[in-house]
């Protein structure tokens, strides 16, 4: 599925959040979106999602008009917010349940995709435990692991790794690789530049408006830079 | 329909496994109509009096008598002097002061007229309006019984009757009006920190993202809470009757009917609430001063609108629980049917339909 956005802008009264932003995500794409806080990051997620409307501009996505097909876009596409939404107070496995059942799984395959799916995640021993009681780690794998449950075409990660450890980072990144490698498009905000380097594309927002729109390589080659937090770095002396 | 099963089997496992959730869905309730019942109820006990008697015949005897049986009342001293009443008053050890005039049968038998003196404290006013009413109408009750028996001819200068509450039980006054602020809170309440506590988890995004259509969301939510305030009803009603002796005159079916439209008409103001309130703290503190505070205070549980100035009396009409506490008193304690109270239930039921008009558009704007 492809995402298709042209000059979407957005105000929150004076403010303008998103400033005249187009781009173009290809199926199958790990496509990242780098910014300090405040840069339109999420406004941009949540526009995509269906969460927010934008105040001009328009939103494609396979072709279909994010507003007036919303119920057919909603089956096919994941996400996941800022604070691993779970429920605190419902087991791993409650959790996995009510997730798949809002999006129409049926039972007999919930049982089966969840067991392969903990198995997998290797926390099957924690399957009846409460959400409140799993590490941060463990919750931010296995939130991402249930946004994507319901296999859809194209999942949406708000800062997936905010408040996360280094080690875990790294390992969840592996997971959003697979991911898109396995055919999903993957969507995906952070504010760390060095998580760039994971992505397909990279596009650098600063105040809503889009700086920069490249694979990593190219952004670096022609910032002449070592690493994607030199580029930001080059790219924010530029515009200063 | 799975999606929807699935959605309130959650609800209810917030609910459950939430201490704080339990104890104000069924603590709470319990707790209060026992408050109410007994310890905050305005009526009257065991109220220190004294008694001086000049005349001391029969007749003074028994209505001394038919006084303190009355358990309004306990004789704390019998007095002999006028001397004694003021010091005994200022010294608060009795409320109340009754004085029977010298020679009381014998002014009665020859002038068909006799002489009782009540003096109340009245630094506490609204008590010593009760008792003296109290007196008034125990020594009018004697003379009308003795009347019946004897061929005395008395002269009864007033006639107090308390309808449909003859014993003057505040309990009667505190069920319907515990019941009304416990539907309301619990409802209004409940939903509104339920709906804001998916926004703060960041639940609720992942809800709007889903499938799921917000009326989902919305039913999905207060499903719960419609069966929990149900049996809330059922608890207080039936502790009313049964721990109070509250009479239920009316329809059963239809002081049920009623209380589930009172608690579907507070469930959709707690959904109006939830569509401003952001967190659990602004949506627990809006329920507290929106519900809580005028509900108590001017719905007439507590205070008579009556008595209310002008504006608190205007204010007053727009207070749901006004409406309800109107209602379930006409069918428990009047024992009317709906013909009598189908305005004050067009009422409730015209808020609901402007709180839900009112959530949905709150909720389109939300999205803009």
């Amino acid at each position: 599925m492809k995402i298709t956005t042209q000059n979407i802008s957005k105000s929150f009264g004076p403010i303008k959040a998103l400033d005249d932003v187009s781009f173009q995500v290809d199926h199958g794409e790990l496509f990242g979106v780098i910014g300090p806080d405040g840069a339109g990051k999420t406004t941009a997620i949540r526009i995509l999602c269906g969460l927010s409307k934008p105040t001009s501009g328009e939103i494609m996505v396979a072709g279909l008009d994010v507003y007036r097909n919303a119920n057919e876009i909603k089956k096919n596409i994941g996400y996941m917010s800022q604070k691993f939404s779970l429920y605190e107070n419902l087991t791993v496995w409650e959790n996995i349940r009510f997730f798949a059942g809002i999006y129409g799984m049926r039972l007999k395959d919930i049982k089966l995709k969840g067991r392969h799916m903990l198995e997998r995640l290797e926390i099957e021993h924690l399957r009846d435990k409460l959400i409140a009681s799993l590490p941060t780690g463990w919750r931010q794998k296995l939130a991402f692991s249930i946004a994507i449950f319901h296999e859809p075409q194209i999942v949406f990660l708000d800062e997936p790794t905010s408040g996360v450890d280094p080690v875990t980072r790294k390992q969840f990144w592996e997971m959003i690789y697979e991911t898109a490698h396995n055919g999903t498009t993957v969507f995906v905000t952070t504010h760390y530049m060095d998580e760039a380097e994971y992505c397909d594309r990279v596009t650098i927002m600063t105040d809503g408006k889009i700086i920069a729109l490249d694979t990593p390589e190219q952004l670096k080659e022609h910032y002449n830079a070592k690493s994607m937090d030199e580029v930001f770095r080059k790219l924010a002396r530029n515009i200063e | 329909m799975n999606r929807f099963t699935g959605f309130v089997k959650k609800e209810f496992l917030h609910i459950i496994r939430d201490v704080r959730s339990m104890l104000i869905l069924f603590g709470i309730p319990v707790v209060q109509i026992l408050l109410f019942g007994y310890v905050l109820s305005n009526e009257i006990r065991n109220a220190n009096i004294a008694i001086l008697d000049h005349s001391r015949d029969e007749i003074t005897a028994q209505i001394s008598q038919k006084l303190i049986a009355s358990g309004y009342f306990r004789l704390k001293a019998n007095l002999n002097s006028a001397d004694q009443i003021e010091p005994l008053l200022k010294s608060g050890k009795v409320r109340q002061v009754i004085i029977f005039e010298p020679d009381f049968e014998k002014n009665l038998v020859r002038e068909n007229k006799a002489h009782v003196q009540i003096i109340a404290d009245a630094s506490d006013p609204n008590t010593a309006n009760m008792l003296v009413s109290y007196s008034r109408a125990i020594i009018s009750d004697y003379f009308l019984e003795s009347a019946e028996t004897t061929s005395l001819p008395l002269q009864i200068d007033q006639e107090v009757r308390m309808l449909y509450n003859e014993e003057l039980k505040g309990v009667f006054m505190f069920v319907p009006g515990t019941m009304a602020l416990i539907l309301m809170l619990l409802s209004a309440m409940m939903t509104s920190i339920s709906i804001a506590r998916e926004k703060e988890l960041g639940t609720m995004e992942v809800l709007l993202v889903s499938p799921l259509r917000p009326v989902q969301i919305v039913l999905g939510k207060v499903t719960p809470y419609i069966g929990m305030a149900f049996i809330n009803a059922v608890v207080i009603i039936a502790l009313g009757v049964f721990v109070f002796g509250m009479p239920v005159l009316g329809s059963l079916t239809l002081l049920m009917a009623e209380s589930l439209l009172f608690i579907c008409m507070a469930l959709s103001l707690g959904i109006l609430i939830s569509t401003k309130a952001k967190s659990q703290q602004v949506a627990m503190f809006i329920s507290m001063f929106a519900f809580l505070l005028p509900t108590m205070l001017l719905s007439g549980f507590i205070f008579p609108v009556k008595n209310m100035p002008l504006l608190l009396q205007w204010i007053s009409h727009v207070i749901p629980a006004k409406y309800y506490i109107t209602i379930i008193k006409n069918i428990m304690l009047k024992g009317t049917g709906f013909l009598f109270v189908w305005k004050e239930t067009l009422i409730i039921a015209a808020m609901m339909i402007a709180f839900i008009i009112a959530s949905v558009r709150m909720f389109k704007v939300r999205l803009e």
